[in-house]
């Protein structure tokens, strides 16, 4: 069963974002993790990278699918989460502690549109 | 009504009455036309087709005899990118092994090793040639090759959708890419030449007004020119863009690598690597790429695995790429290599090896040169631009090219491709001292 | 098969100063390539004898299996019979060594090939102009598609850029849009597996003028055949769009029913399906794009002469041999012959559109599902029993697809076989699961490890011997 980790923000593309002050920490649900089934690639952007709120930044790759990494917020790429360079299957193992990239966040307002642990959950189920 | 008493009569078809009347009682219809009950009425084919009456291997045999003597067979001095290269007797005979002509994609890998084993064998070969880590399966031909290099350039490039392409790229090359670059709104500019090769001075200037995904040129150039690249990628990588390099496979056996100089992309036609020219195709497109760009790269990649006996086993991979699973998002539509071409490929490298691509291409590049000499001793011919070259080489008659050109095919010679005013001839190891020797007394008179 | 003695590569197989061919000496003189030209490192081509290679291919394709080892029931790929005659026409020398810059009054009968093949498919598909340069489906799909874009680009139409597909479409055809610079839309599946006519309406509505073409295959995905096809045409006829037909499932066509009657505009043919020509492991294959009369000045140049020629001479040979009484039982037998298989096992598998079917029919697994066996394993187990797998996986519209299409040349007698063990698996996925679960234990390899061939891609011998 997947996990819907409270405090942390949710998007429809199922990405989440971990807010710490002007900072955010970026990655995929667990749900998404168990969508795709053994993670074998990670595709991430450079650090000074711009993203914008709804735009791709990034793919994430199983075996058998792939699928786009759409940005919560926009900003700036300050880290990526290099491990999963080597260590995809982080993701896999845990989704939530393995965040892929940091983002400054250039408009904190964009966070409204998100979904809390609860909103996101039942997104889930009805999809 | 369909007639189903002829079908028990057709060597392609196993179905006797009985068969048919048993197999319409399970599928519930009293006869083949009731297979088609949903069908509207209005828009079912009810006449007979305007074709031939069946024909016996015989009688179709007669008829390609006939399609066949109305083509002239010529002595190929002729390239452009297609040589006359010699085929070993091995591999038609190989790739005629109905195990490998009659399968499908390797998609159920414990019963396509072979399949998937030789492609291994042409991905290792091709970077080995090329000087690139990485190759994928094979793409159609090196037109498609090229153009395929060039999207995957400006995926790669985010957001910049220019692309230099050299003007010594063949022509039919560039009109290829012309079509692609339309659908995909890539914007081409060429990069003029400058006595014969591709002009440095405006490489840099084009590169510098910034927005280039990818630099593309041709090695030998369409002249048959051997370029010097030096400083090329380098320029390239300063702005951020991708170097692609298309080139003739055999010749990379003795000339300086795509990977030597640096390219990112190396594409081209496999068809030099003994490949028969048949009016075209089938031939095999060649695309290699940098380790780094392993994820961009459109097409089938084979990779090594272990089975659940703990076998070596191979098997298709990083097919998230591919469009079955990326659908609108794939960057390449592509679907199939051209594997028996590649198997072609492959078994060609076996047999010839280090030693014999190396001595194919030796021997076209002497023939080349020695045809070159004769023809400018006869005072009629001379080089278009005085740059070294391999096995083509560019020349300006002095004369009507035209009529020397039919009194070649008279002759028995495809005495080059007019191209340009001039005349561009290619030699490989297949061509004779001899061959060339009456090629150029008529050359003469 | 036996893996084990001739699973060497043949890098593995070299040895320095072996070699495996013969050229004739040189006698033009001293030209030695200046240094300045040459690479710095050879290329580490095997170098082996003869027959090291002959054996070393020879029992590679023992590790095979095609249409000529046994029973290929792939859905949507109709591995049909690829006749013997087609091969020996194709190798004729006089069409080997033809250049392809030759004149044309040197080629008249390469040319008069080609226009004898494109007569014959006009004939066949009830359209007027073909061109030969696409090489395989995929890019016929990306000619036509040119083709579609061009003839609304030269009407200053600039604004029609959406493509309509099912949403049972190959993914093919949103790749080739893409490629083509063009957005899919996707119109619903009803659930006896038709388009939606009312979804199609309201797109029509919606994207009228934006709309360049409807793309689909008739009978579609799931081996139904369309019977809204020409209100579906007329739909997109009147918003300005044009019909764009995927030639994959034409084969039960062949005596049934012409695209060009279906009210199609553009269409590619699958030569490689529909007109037997081997599939080669992958390709070649040739995707020649048809068009009805005034399309054909809007063809894209998207290969340099006649595309996969040697291929085309290979269908052409098929249809003279069929001739035109034989090719019109093409289509009945097919679809006869997947009707007969489906009919006898839909006791025992999932069958969620019972009807006729055209050449192909698609099952939802077994239909016991509380024995956990899938798709898979039954795709697996039948390799046990020297069948290829049917396609797996495909269409997405269900979870447990399995897609099988017998083609016309197969025998009752090798239908029932199959049924029989199609049924004998379904029988073991109750009394022995776990049988069924680890097959196949036959084949020279067991399942494959895709995880870590993609986890840490090792794709030529330079890097496994780097591994090692």
């Amino acid at each position: 069963m997947a996990q819907f980790k409270e405090g942390l923000l949710y998007s429809e593309s199922h990405e989440y974002i971990r807010v710490e002050g002007e900072f955010g920490y970026i990655g995929i649900s667990d749900y998404a993790q168990h969508a795709l089934g053994n993670v074998v690639y990670v595709d991430m952007p450079d650090v000074d990278d711009e993203v914008t709120a709804g735009e791709e930044f990034g793919a994430v790759e199983s075996v058998k699918a792939a699928s786009d990494l759409i940005s919560p917020v926009s900003g700036t790429v300050v880290e990526v989460n290099e491990a999963l360079e080597n260590e995809p299957e982080l993701l896999n193992k845990d989704a939530f502690a393995n965040w892929i990239i940091k983002v400054q966040l250039s408009d904190s307002s964009e966070l409204d549109n998100l979904m809390d642990a609860k909103a996101y959950e039942a997104f889930c189920e009805n999809a | 009504m369909l007639n189903v008493q002829c079908s028990m009569n057709f060597k392609f078809f196993p179905h006797t009455q009985d068969d048919l009347q048993a197999m319409m009682a399970k599928a519930g219809v009293k006869d083949l036309d009731g297979l088609y009950a949903q069908i509207p009425e209005s828009i079912r084919f009810r006449g007979d087709y305007k074709l031939p009456s069946e024909m016996s291997e015989m009688e179709v045999r007669d008829v390609f005899a006939k399609l066949g003597s109305q083509n002239k067979q010529l002595t190929c001095f002729a390239g452009y990118g297609v040589y006359d290269h010699y085929t070993p007797s091995v591999i038609p005979q190989l790739l005629n092994r109905s195990e490998f002509l009659t399968s499908y994609t390797p998609y159920q890998a414990e019963i396509s090793q072979g399949t998937l084993h030789y492609i291994f064998e042409y991905q290792s070969m091709m970077t080995e040639l090329t000087g690139m880590d990485i190759s994928n399966a094979s793409m159609y031909d090196g037109t498609t090759a090229a153009a395929e290099g060039m999207m995957m350039a400006v995926a790669a490039g985010k957001k910049q959708n220019k692309v230099l392409v050299s003007a010594g790229m063949n022509p039919k090359t560039r009109e290829v890419l012309d079509t692609y670059a339309l659908h995909q709104g890539i914007e081409l500019v060429t990069i003029p030449m400058k006595d014969g090769v591709t002009s440095k001075e405006n490489l840099e200037a084009l590169l510098a007004e910034g927005s280039v995904a990818g630099v593309m040129v041709q090695q030998p150039n369409v002249y048959g020119i051997v370029e010097d690249f030096t400083g090329f990628a380098e320029a390239c990588h300063e702005q951020k863009a991708l170097f692609i390099m298309d080139s003739v496979a055999s010749d990379l056996a003795v000339l300086k690598t795509p990977g030597e100089w640096g390219a990112d992309i190396a594409v081209g036609d496999g068809q030099s690597l003994g490949i028969p020219m048949l009016f075209g195709g089938p031939y095999v497109g060649y695309m290699c790429c940098t380790e780094k760009l392993i994820r961009k790269m459109p097409g089938r990649i084979v990779g090594m695995t272990k089975d659940n006996r703990d076998q070596r086993a191979f098997v298709l991979t990083l097919q998230a790429r591919e469009q079955h699973i990326r659908r609108q998002k794939a960057t390449s539509n592509i679907c199939s290599n051209q594997s028996l071409m590649a198997l072609f490929v492959t078994v060609y490298c076996s047999l010839m090896g280090k030693q014999g691509v190396k001595e194919a291409a030796e021997l076209s590049y002497a023939g080349a040169h020695y045809l070159c000499d004769e023809l400018k001793k006869t005072g009629k011919f001379q080089l278009v631009y005085d740059k070294p070259f391999f096995n083509e080489f560019f020349v300006k008659y002095d004369g009507d090219v035209d009529a020397l050109y039919q009194r070649f095919i008279d002759a028995g010679f495809l005495g080059g491709v007019k191209f340009e005013d001039g005349l561009l001839f290619a030699v490989t190891e297949k061509r004779t001292k001899e061959e060339i020797d009456n090629l150029v007394k008529i050359a003469a008179l | 098969m036996n893996n084990r003695l001739y699973g060497n590569l043949i890098f593995e197989l070299s040895k320095e100063g072996r070699k495996g061919y013969s050229l004739p000496k040189n006698n033009f003189g001293a030209y030695e390539i200046p240094a300045s030209m040459k690479r710095a490192e050879e290329a580490q081509l095997p170098e082996c004898d003869e027959l090291t290679v002959v054996r070393h291919y020879t029992n590679l394709s023992n590790n095979n299996f095609g249409v000529d080892t046994g029973f290929y029931p792939l859905g949507s790929c109709t591995m049909k019979y690829n006749p013997k005659i087609n091969e020996e026409m194709a190798a004729q020398p006089q069409f080997q060594n033809l250049h392809p810059q030759q004149p044309a009054d040197t080629t008249k009968g390469a040319l008069a090939l080609v226009t004898l093949l494109e007569k014959s498919l006009c004939e066949l598909t009830g359209l007027a102009h073909f061109t030969f340069k696409p090489y395989a489906g995929a890019h016929g799909e990306l000619t036509g598609l040119m083709t579609i874009d061009n003839y609304h680009r030269s009407r200053g139409d600039k604004a029609r850029k959406k493509v309509i597909v099912p949403d049972s479409a190959h993914g093919t055809n949103p790749a080739s849009a893409a490629v083509c610079g063009l957005e899919i839309i996707e119109v619903k599946s009803l659930a006896n597996g038709q388009v939606d006519l009312a979804d199609l309406e309201r797109l029509v509505e919606l994207e009228g003028s934006s709309i360049s073409a409807m793309m689909m295959t008739n009978p579609n995905t799931l081996g139904l055949f369309e019977t809204r096809i020409p209100e579906i045409a007329k739909l997109i006829h009147e918003c300005g769009g044009l019909m764009y037909y995927d030639g994959a499932n034409l084969n039960p066509m062949l005596g049934a029913c012409r695209p060009g009657d279906m009210g199609f505009d553009v269409m590619h043919i699958n030569l490689h399906k529909t007109f037997s020509t081997p599939h080669g492991g992958g390709g070649p294959g040739a995707g020649p794009v048809g068009v009805r009369e005034g399309l054909q000045e809007f063809f894209p140049v998207v290969s340099p002469y006649f595309g996969n020629f040697g291929v085309m001479m290979r269908a052409y040979a098929y249809i003279l041999s069929l001739g035109r009484e034989h090719v019109k039982e093409v289509g009945p037998l097919a679809v006869l012959n997947a009707n007969y298989i489906k009919e006898s096992l839909k006791d025992v598998y999932e069958l969620p559109i019972d009807t006729v079917c055209c050449h192909e029919f698609v099952f939802d697994g077994l239909k016991d599902k509380s024995t956990g066996v899938t798709t898979m394993d039954v795709a697996k187990r039948l390799l046990d029993y020297g069948y290829h797998a049917p396609t797996i996986y495909f269409p997405l519209l269900f979870h447990e697809s399995l897609m099988i299409e017998p083609t016309e040349n197969e025998s009752k007698e090798t239908l029932d076989g199959f049924i029989a063990v199609m049924r004998q698996i379904a029988e073991e996925a109750k009394t022995n699961p776990d049988e069924v679960k680890s097959a196949p234990h036959t084949t020279p390899i067991g399942r494959v490890d895709d995880v870590l061939a993609a986890k840490h891609p090792v794709v030529t011998y330079r890097q496994l011997k780097a591994e090692a």
